[in-house]
């Protein structure tokens, strides 16, 4: 992944930076450029998202996405935030039997990867357990 | 708009094709197509080609141009069609809209994909790109990472299981047995599939399409000119398209896609059925969850019952409802670009009764359903014979 590639979705990665339509008060994640539900009449500003959520699916990966396979098995879910928006996202530090449908986590910072040995580390979220 | 007829099809055989070019490929379905609609190459007026990703897989883009000039047929209007594996259906639409339109009579629906030239993980990671680099793929999701995020909602919403999700296996290997383009000539148990390596649970190896050389042709031809090639034209009676958000968890329901209750409500109600008049389906069975989803989707049964449908036997050869009886993505092969296309030639041959010992009893309307991605497209067609 290009460098500028990385660097443009930080805010969103970082800190959870989505969209607010000032128009039907609908909030998106991740951020949108034309609000979907009043498309031109909507009015996007930034929103930033709690950090907090529901799981509302999840598998235990083994067969790993490429650059994810020292990470492998890892359980990826899909986290419904408080706020409304759902992000697909791992669940981190814990064991993979731990992990049911409706359990509540909030998402923290986390290495995601590497491009190459040199190249930039990527950054992200994931989601842990709060129980 | 005018009536459209398929006058003709050809498939090669599915696999991992190691001694054949993605060029012999496309013209061995091409050339069977011809033969078998009895036209003359000099009479085709346009050709539309559904193909995912040959950047990725074979290093090679304008893909319509290689195919028209090794096929001879330039310098014909030659169009590539992409949409992930909807590509091949979506590539059967657009050439059923340019003779209904009127615009071209005689047209090629083709598609293809030669994905064995690389190594399974570059062709996983090109077939990855079909989802949200950004916000999914980012995150570690794979494809069957995303359909097993569907399957463990649906068996937590309605108590589907892992065995339900195997029968579809055990199914479509049996139907893909009886198939000789089938890749797979194996048949599958219930434990075979249930002890097979994890990939993505609750999705199993067995329960996942695999990586498929194949290419597929259709010919068509305006329903009133049919005749003067074939005692058997077959009707195209409808079609549908519709999107969805790419990323699956933008999405307002886990347990089925939107995009195939959209889209089959198109086409059911061109081709003025519903879902109790189709006799047979070829369905995007890309991961065993897949169809279970899909005969719900398109009403073949009450959202939920999938997995029991699938287990009582109700989708079987010999049921009211066969599903799949090419052996489906699962069975006979999933070469992305080619699977829309390949799923029409099973239904065409089936509405001809040609398809041998996997020949079911009544086959007078058949329908196609083809997604792309993780159900950002799905594309469905009906056919139905003339007579």
């Amino acid at each position: 992944m290009s460098v500028a590639r990385f660097w443009r979705e930080i805010p969103s990665r970082y800190n959870l930076i989505g969209s607010k339509c000032g128009n039907c008060n609908k909030i998106m994640f991740p951020p949108r450029f034309i609000c979907p539900y009043c498309r031109r009449t909507g009015k996007l500003e930034p929103y930033n998202l709690r950090k907090k959520g529901k799981i509302v699916s999840y598998t235990v990966v083994h067969a790993a996405a490429n650059g994810f396979e020292e990470q492998a098995p890892y359980t990826l879910a899909i986290v419904e935030l408080d706020d409304g928006p759902s992000v697909t996202t791992q669940i981190t530090d814990c064991n993979h039997s731990e992990i049911n449908i409706g359990d509540t986590v909030e998402l923290v910072f986390r290495r995601m990867g590497q491009d190459g040995e040199d190249g930039v580390i990527y950054y992200g979220y994931k989601g842990r357990l709060l129980k | 708009m005018r009536d459209v007829a398929v006058i003709g099809v050809g498939l090669t055989k599915f696999g991992e094709l190691w001694d054949v070019s993605f060029r012999e490929l496309m013209l061995e379905a091409g050339v069977r197509a011809l033969e078998d609609a009895g036209i003359d190459g000099r009479q085709l007026d346009a050709m539309y080609t559904g193909n995912m990703s040959a950047g990725q897989f074979i290093n090679q883009e304008h893909v319509s141009s290689l195919v028209a000039d090794h096929a001879g047929l330039v310098p014909i209007p030659a169009t590539r069609v992409e949409a992930a594996c909807a590509s091949g259906g979506l590539a059967l639409r657009h050439a059923i809209i340019a003779v209904a339109s009127g615009l071209h009579d005689f047209v090629v629906a083709s598609g293809i994909e030669k994905m064995t030239d690389i190594m399974t993980a570059g062709a996983t990671g090109a077939l990855a790109t079909a989802a949200d680099q950004e916000w999914e793929v980012y995150q570690g999701a794979t494809f069957p990472g995303l359909y097993a995020l569907m399957a463990r909602r649906h068996m937590y919403e309605f108590g589907t299981t892992e065995e339900h999700l195997a029968n579809v296996a055990v199914k479509n290997h049996e139907n893909a047995f009886l198939n000789p383009c089938a890749q797979y000539h194996l048949k599958v148990s219930v434990e075979d599939v249930m002890n097979s390596s994890p990939v993505s649970l609750p999705l199993k190896l067995l329960d996942c399409s695999p990586i498929t050389d194949g290419a597929a042709c259709v010919i068509l031809a305006p329903a009133e000119k049919a005749r003067m090639f074939t005692d058997t034209p077959i009707l195209v009676a409808g079609t549908g398209q519709a999107s969805d958000h790419i990323s699956l968890h933008s999405r307002t329901s886990l347990t089925g896609l939107n995009a195939t209750v959209e889209a089959a409500k198109v086409a059911y109600k061109m081709a003025k059925v519903g879902p109790k008049d189709i006799d047979l389906a070829e369905v995007h069975d890309c991961f065993t969850i897949a169809e279970i989803m899909a005969i719900e989707d398109l009403g073949f049964c009450k959202k939920g019952d999938g997995g029991k449908m699938t287990a009582e036997g109700q989708t079987t050869l010999n049921s009211a409802k066969p599903i799949n009886t090419s052996g489906g993505l699962k069975g006979k092969g999933h070469p992305v670009g080619a699977t829309g296309i390949a799923q029409a030639v099973e239904i065409v041959s089936q509405l001809r009764g040609e398809t041998g010992k996997r020949q079911i009893n009544k086959a007078d309307v058949g329908m196609t359903h083809n997604v792309g991605g993780s159900g950002g497209t799905a594309v469905i067609h009906i056919f139905r014979r003339a007579d």
